[in-house]
């Protein structure tokens, strides 16, 4: 089972968790209806569309409204100690949360104690808290920006708000910065860095880079990030190891923007209606390569 | 492993960290009085303690918070005529919040990012086109607030954002407008 936990950016959406629906740039979950143009809404379209193309089971989704109040976050952080543990869980991603160390020890606490754990991906406000905790390197992946990547790599911020200005200058740095996340013990086992080039690495090195296609325009749409961790974490969950799914998912993110014809102005939720024919192409393009290889 | 580490925490007594709290300063004591119960009333937990020596500003009581939530708490005790003198991360009282800015032409448009969020505008219209990056749960919220918005008349991030995510979303706001000449 695939599990997706987050927040949609409104206060009164009640505390639902079940199979999403998508209809017509929106998601309805338990009958309840949010647009997916971003935030963890979209990572929940995108990994959705991602597994039905893989053919594997659906997402299962826990989302609750959430401004950025807290409210909604903290009553999901106790509804997730109590009902995480039972699921029997493949893989998790957790993403748009109020970060909260204290909540997010008590849910990682509760998974080790059940035994079998799951691949742990965190994105977004979970990431943060996972950094704060010092539990970083209990997660497979983390998914962070650029700016993110200088928050994890700066052992003292708090939050990406705080992080110090000599690490930030050093942004067009980024294997500096990767190698100081892993030395601070800030960092998940494999990390996949989104910007205009993505750095796919774990403790021991660069597994790779990737920069083609090369859409510009990209970075300023809202939710590009959250498609991308939707998609990898369908991978994951599609059996694909950790440093291959993020290589290919990173390949699917960029080709399903290519293929919307993006301009700085682009909603996301049409580049989640690319993803389908991106992840067959890249699919394909992968086979092709084995098939070549076998040849020679 | 958590559960081992965390077991194995507990038995060593380690020194106290508290990286998601922060401290607020006041002038006086009758103002820290007044800013803990006005912020408990509202729902969040918080606690009253003496400032660490690295914060010397104000009265010999500091009200811990919860820092991500900054914003949110900053706007409910300046609508109560409460200004702290100095707002800080417990563990790191000296950290200064981000002032570096990015800026990204893409012609038509205009990308400024502070910290993790970016904000887009289109340099003609000045329409606010795009919110991204973050990671508090007001990001999402913001961007459906701001998108589609004049950038001279949409609302300040630091008016309807709650965290430190809508609060570094404020500062690339304030920096699109200098550099739109809005300000």
């Amino acid at each position: 089972m695939l599990v997706l936990v987050g927040t949609a950016p409104e206060e009164n959406f009640p505390m639902s968790e079940g199979t999403a629906v998508l209809r017509d740039g929106s998601l309805f979950l338990e009958g309840h209806e949010t647009s997916i143009n971003r935030g963890t809404p979209a990572l929940i379209a995108a990994a959705s569309v991602a597994c039905h193309t893989l053919g594997v089971s659906p997402p299962i989704s826990f989302l609750v409204g959430d401004e950025g109040v807290g409210h909604g976050s903290r009553r999901l952080y106790e509804h997730l100690k109590t009902e995480l543990p039972n699921l029997g869980a493949e893989v998790i991603a957790f993403h748009y949360l109020q970060p909260d160390v204290d909540w997010h020890n008590r849910i990682l606490l509760a998974l080790e104690e059940r035994g079998e754990q799951p691949l742990l991906i965190a994105d977004a406000g979970y990431m943060y808290a996972a950094k704060m905790s010092g539990f970083a390197s209990c997660y497979d992946l983390f998914t962070p920006d650029i700016g993110e990547l200088a928050f994890l790599a700066d052992e003292m911020a708090p939050h990406p708000f705080y992080t110090r200005g000599f690490i930030l200058h050093e942004e067009e740095k980024v294997p500096r910065l990767i190698q100081r996340a892993y030395d601070g013990k800030n960092a998940a086992k494999t990390l996949l860095i989104k910007g205009s080039k993505d750095y796919i690495c774990t403790k021991k090195r660069i597994l790779a880079t990737v920069d083609t296609p090369s859409v510009a325009t990209l970075e300023p749409i809202g939710g590009t990030g959250d498609t991308l961790t939707g998609i990898v974490a369908a991978l994951t969950f599609a059996g694909y190891p950790v440093s291959d799914a993020a290589i290919m998912a990173t390949k699917i993110n960029r080709l399903a923007g290519q293929m919307a014809d993006p301009t700085p102005a682009t909603q996301v939720f049409e580049i989640i209606s690319k993803i389908p024919r991106a992840l067959e192409d890249v699919l394909a393009q992968g086979a092709n390569r084995r098939h070549t290889a076998a040849l020679s | 492993m958590a559960f081992q580490i965390l077991k194995r925490r507990k038995k060593r007594a380690p020194k106290k960290r508290n990286p998601d709290r922060g401290f607020l300063a006041f002038e006086n004591t009758s103002e820290v009085i007044k800013a803990e119960s006005l912020i408990r009333t509202n729902g969040w937990k918080v606690n009253v303690m003496a400032p660490p020596p690295e914060l010397r500003t104000g009265c010999d009581l500091v009200i811990e918070f919860p820092l991500v939530e900054q914003l949110n708490i900053l706007r409910l005790l300046e609508g109560n005529s409460l200004s702290p003198l100095e707002v800080v991360p417990v563990d790191d009282p000296l950290l200064k919040p981000v002032d570096l800015f990015v800026t990204t032409d893409y012609g038509q448009h205009l990308m400024v990012r502070a910290a993790n969020m970016k904000i887009t505008v289109d340099k003609e219209a000045l329409t606010i086109v795009n919110v991204s990056g973050g990671g508090c749960p007001d990001v999402p919220f913001l961007g459906a607030k701001l998108v589609g918005k004049d950038l001279r008349q949409a609302p300040s991030p630091r008016e309807i954002g709650h965290t430190l995510c809508g609060y570094a979303l404020h500062l690339a706001y304030e920096e699109m407008r200098r550099q739109c000449s809005c300000s």
